[in-house]
């Protein structure tokens, strides 16, 4: 088989495919959106019914994937790195009842912040879980380590935890396919209410599971082929590369490395190998792409007098992405030479599109909030975030998936008025509506506006969970009719949109109100393809 | 053979379909690539770049280091300027004329010029212009890549092979079409060296 270019999102969506998957589960989340969308795309997954619809969270998405495992059959799921937070429940507790059918779970972590909010480093909650955890260099190996993590999984009994980073998800390669598997039938655990009953006293059983199952881990990894030793002749520093560190690192020895290098590719740390590193080398770098996960398990490591370089003595950024020019300086080497951005040269920073609905909303709520000195509004994470930006200027909140309702709940709780939301339709049905209900039961007195865009924009205008049913589940959880009210947000009905604001603001209750129209993007690919 | 590439411009210029027509042709050449792109919130108006790495050795990091690009091409001026510190010294700018204005504080044009003029190799071409000529104004960033293909290391009839690969679902049409605007942007890119 010849090699196919892959994003690194889309080789492991095919290595899934290859190696027998039955189902993906996943939210979209940049950057792991196109590995859900690639199956979504396939010919052959439609074939073989392989579940590749949008969850409404990534907690919903873990434990429709562990089900399906329960079920015996391969499962997948993906999500951005701040996802897993939102999943942390199921995480933390799939690693007491392991699994049945092989299981991936892939966080697709953002250091540098693209497209997210913070930079957390997923191997953190992966040691938390006490799960093993692997980490591509490249795309073949993430496609390896699809291909092969689902045996694994089954043969251990545990799901893993596939962590990549924004170059490794979207980044492009050469990738070579390996033959097709067949998918697993219907089969049920052995020992499946001891395994997943996790009532105090089989819990406990299952804690020393898990706590015996480490050395199985650590085997694991210290035979994996992931984990190599790269011996050299200078001893005077010894390199721990893991992930896509290891590119930069070769990047700056085209020739061979002068130093010994362990490149680390599957946890927990493979022991052996940094022994046989730390006996061999006084002084060591660890490059990682995050945070300095494998730094500080290093110092409590029992080297005699090891000096460690990386992340936390100021040898690389604390913060932020390594470059082959950071990973270079780490080495001592240094660019000289090299043209300087122009002065002329200005921001441009992302923008609503021409013509958004959000744009309409925004233009409404400030001219309306300009008659009140003390107004706030909570917003949420979407394309509507972009309203923090000129000429909106718009919003004073962006924390995490549906904070907009339950922040201008407790600021209503605390005095604030008028305390408004906006939150996308997307956000809304991931972690909205519970929100919504704390409000509807205490009568908090908050505007709620459900800028309904009826699509997941800002991830590329995928599928919203709740699209045309929004009003009947704000009426389901409680909210009154007459303020639960619609309104198409164009620049003729900004009077209109204006008169409902500030009539929903001075009524002192739960208000939501639900601008809709659709977004512009999802409307000219609907109107192109209708074209063809 | 190694050719290290930023391509540039801002979300939704379509500097990505230049990406996968290069990549297609790199890897039929059986030639080795990474080609990092962004996705995601910048895609929203705002600056976007990739970066593009063939070489018939193995290619380490998907990040191309400061001072290593051979080649810069870009489908807007000012966004030609930002990835300078990329460029070596001795390497090619090839740009489209065309300022993409949607920031209020876009500086005065002449400005954007004098610094594109200070450089010693550049092709500013305005690629609008070219594409309504070839027939599409839709393929500016074909006439774009038309006028970069003799800095790509890679056959001109490659690239074209590459084009009839990618939009050959779309029928024979869009593929002539491109090919015309491919065609346009290379003559012209010829005349200005």
């Amino acid at each position: 088989m010849g090699k196919h270019l892959f994003l690194g999102d889309e080789a492991i969506a095919q290595a899934a495919i290859d190696a027998g998957l039955s189902g993906v589960y996943a939210y979209p989340g940049t950057p792991s959106t196109e590995i859900t969308e690639y199956i979504q795309a396939s010919a052959i997954a439609k074939e073989r019914n392989i579940h590749s619809k949008w969850s409404a969270n990534e907690k919903t998405a873990m434990e429709a994937a562990l089900g399906m495992s329960y079920a015996g059959k391969r499962a997948l799921c993906c999500m951005k790195h701040v996802g897993l937070n939102v999943a942390a429940d199921c995480f933390m507790n799939i690693a007491m009842s392991g699994i049945h059918g092989g299981m991936l779970i892939v966080t697709a972590d953002d250091p540098s912040m693209h497209s997210s909010q913070n930079e957390q480093d997923n191997r953190v909650l992966g040691n938390f879980a006490m799960i093993p955890v692997l980490e591509p260099s490249n795309q073949q190996e993430a496609y390896d380590m699809v291909y092969d993590g689902f045996e694994c999984s089954e043969r251990l009994g545990y799901p893993i935890l596939l962590r990549i980073t924004t170059r490794m998800a979207h980044s492009r390669a050469g990738v070579i396919r390996r033959p097709m598997k067949e998918q697993k039938t219907m089969s049920f655990p052995e020992d499946g209410r001891q395994r997943f009953i996790l009532l105090p006293a089989l819990a406990r059983q299952r804690f020393k599971a898990l706590l015996a199952a480490q050395d199985l881990f650590l085997q694991e990894s210290e035979s994996s082929a992931y984990n190599t030793y790269f011996d050299a002749p200078d001893k005077g520093l010894g390199i721990i590369t893991t992930g896509i560190a290891f590119n930069y690192l070769s990047e700056n020895y085209p020739d061979g490395f002068a130093y010994p290098v362990l490149k680390i590719g599957q946890y927990p740390l493979p022991v052996k190998q940094v022994e046989r590193l730390v006996n061999a080398c006084k002084e060591i770098l660890v490059l990682e792409e995050g945070f300095p996960v494998v730094e500080e398990q290093l110092r409590g490591f029992p080297g005699k007098g090891l000096t460690i370089h990386g992340r936390l003595d100021g040898t690389l950024p604390r913060d932020g992405e390594l470059t082959p020019d950071n990973v270079g300086k780490a080495l001592g080497k240094s660019v000289t030479g090299y043209y300087t951005v122009p002065g002329v040269v200005r921001q441009r920073p992302p923008a609503l599109c021409q013509g958004c609905g959000h744009r309409d909303v925004y233009d409404a709520l400030n001219e309306v909030l300009l008659e009140y000195k003390e107004a706030r509004v909570f917003s949420d994470i979407g394309c509507y975030t972009l309203g923090a930006l000129p000429p909106f200027r718009a919003i004073d909140s962006c924390i995490d998936m549906g904070a907009s309702i339950t922040m201008a709940k407790g600021a209503a709780d605390a005095g604030l008025f008028p305390s408004v939301a906006v939150i996308g339709d997307s956000t809304f049905t991931h972690s909205g509506m519970t929100g919504l209900l704390d409000c509807v039961n205490e009568e908090a007195n908050v505007t709620i506006i459900i800028s309904d865009n009826e699509t997941t924009a800002m991830t590329g205008g995928q599928d919203s969970a709740g699209t045309g049913r929004i009003e009947a589940i704000c009426a389901g959880i409680g909210v009154a009719p007459e303020h639960l009210r619609t309104m198409t947000p164009l620049k003729k009905n900004m009077e209109e949109m204006k008169r409902i604001i500030r009539e929903e603001i001075e009524y002192k209750g739960v208000s939501v109100l639900i601008p809709r129209r659709e977004c512009i993007q999802t409307l000219t690919r609907k109107k192109k393809a209708s074209r063809k | 053979m190694k050719v290290d590439i930023i391509l540039s411009g801002v979300g939704g210029q379509g500097i990505l379909s230049i990406a996968a027509i290069i990549g297609e042709a790199a890897l039929k050449e059986g030639l080795y690539m990474k080609q990092a792109e962004v996705h995601g919130m910048s895609q929203r108006g705002g600056d976007v770049q990739s970066n593009l790495r063939l070489s018939d050795q193995p290619v380490a990091s998907d990040l191309i280091p400061t001072g290593q690009a051979d080649l810069i091409i870009s489908l807007e001026p000012m966004e030609s300027l930002r990835y300078l510190p990329y460029l070596k010294k001795e390497g090619w700018l090839v740009t489209n004329a065309r300022p993409f204005v949607n920031i209020p504080d876009y500086p005065d044009m002449e400005t954007i010029h004098a610094e594109l003029d200070r450089l010693p190799k550049k092709v500013v071409l305005d690629v609008e212009a070219i594409a309504k000529e070839a027939g599409s104004v839709r393929a500016a960033n074909i006439v774009m890549l038309g006028a970069a293909t003799p800095f790509l290391g890679i056959a001109y009839s490659k690239i074209e092979n590459g084009i009839r690969h990618i939009f050959g679902r779309k029928g024979e049409e869009v593929v002539d079409m491109n090919l015309k605007a491919l065609r346009k942007g290379y003559d012209v890119a010829q005349r200005l060296q």
